[in-house]
């Protein structure tokens, strides 16, 4: 079964004050090292096609038609094949 | 003249938009159920405060599919006034009748309470009878109102004036104090190209009534009384 494993998060130009929230959060915890965090979603799709390039291009669609809005964030996926 | 106010699973402001339409201004109205595939009949749209489909994945997102969209949708490019409050101005955003989109506020706090706001455009059905600068104080309440738009589309908006509101102090400076939400240049609302689509976070049918603070809010639907037809 092939499975989309998908990564929306917010453009690099768009302000996440969660992602600095939490780096201020890890700071406080006495991680200093991180200069940057930002929060994103993760979502896991399985699809019932089984021809990856056909699901890459079925992936991409639904990413820029609903998943990720394109003013505010961008996207990346993965098509993986896994048991069923 | 007949409004429309729509419901979608989990709006919550559509009573207080027909209380202030048939109680306040006597006007001939009736709710349009996000199911619904016409909107006939009607000479104005309202897009209600809430979380429409919980807001899940974005605020907006899934109510931008209901099948009542593609009637509002072709509704506004026929030019039909149609005006988004809240959780209505971030389906408005997703659905791609108005530019930018809402996100998290600057504090990541939920912000219920009073604020200013400056009429930067008197160019649109809504906001035709204000006066221009006129700063109307209305309810704000959400949790995702932090406006943002691409520099090229902010430089757009600025240019062609589809800025309408703007967060300001009471006399109507537009400062950081008076911004609730972090939104880029204090815009709270804005309008799309042809100017008949509004939408605005502040809540306009929580301001119409002096028993509740303010009658600021019934500026907005008073332009459409004297108006709407005209255009």
């Amino acid at each position: 079964m092939l499975e989309a494993q998908i990564h929306v998060t917010l453009k690099r130009s768009v302000l996440d004050p969660q992602g600095d929230t939490v780096r201020s959060g890890l700071a406080t915890l006495g991680f200093q090292g991180v200069t940057d965090c930002r929060i994103g979603k993760f979502m896991v799709l399985h699809l019932a096609e089984r021809d990856p390039v056909k699901a890459r291009a079925q992936v991409d669609e639904m990413c820029r038609k609903l998943l990720a809005n394109p003013v505010i964030e961008d996207y990346v996926f993965q098509i993986c094949e896994v048991g069923e | 003249m007949r409004w429309g106010v729509l419901i979608f699973p989990g709006t919550w402001s559509h009573q207080d938009f027909g209380h202030v339409f048939q109680d306040v201004l006597g006007v001939d109205w009736g709710y349009v159920w996000h199911k619904d595939t016409s909107v006939a009949g009607y000479d104005c749209l309202f897009l209600p405060g809430g979380f429409a489909h919980g807001d899940y994945l974005r605020c907006g997102a899934i109510a931008r599919f209901s099948p009542v969209m593609d009637a509002l949708i072709r509704f506004a490019r026929d030019g039909g006034s149609v005006l988004g409050s809240c959780n209505g101005f971030q389906i408005l955003c997703e659905a791609g009748l108005l530019p930018g989109a809402l996100l998290r506020n600057h504090s990541l706090q939920y912000r219920c309470r009073w604020v200013h706001i400056r009429t930067e455009s008197t160019d649109t059905p809504f906001t035709q009878t204000a006066r221009s600068d006129q700063v109307l104080k209305i309810p704000i309440s959400h949790g995702e109102g932090r406006y943002y738009a691409s520099p090229e589309t902010l430089a757009r908006l600025q240019s062609s004036g589809q800025i309408v509101f703007r967060y300001s102090t009471p006399d109507g400076q537009i400062t950081e104090e008076a911004n609730p939400n972090g939104s880029l240049e204090n815009i709270a609302g804005v309008c799309n190209e042809g100017r008949n689509v509004v939408g605005l976070m502040p809540h306009p049918e929580r301001a119409s009534e002096a028993l509740l603070g303010s009658e600021d809010g019934r500026i907005l639907f008073q332009g459409l009384l004297e108006g709407v037809l005209r255009r």
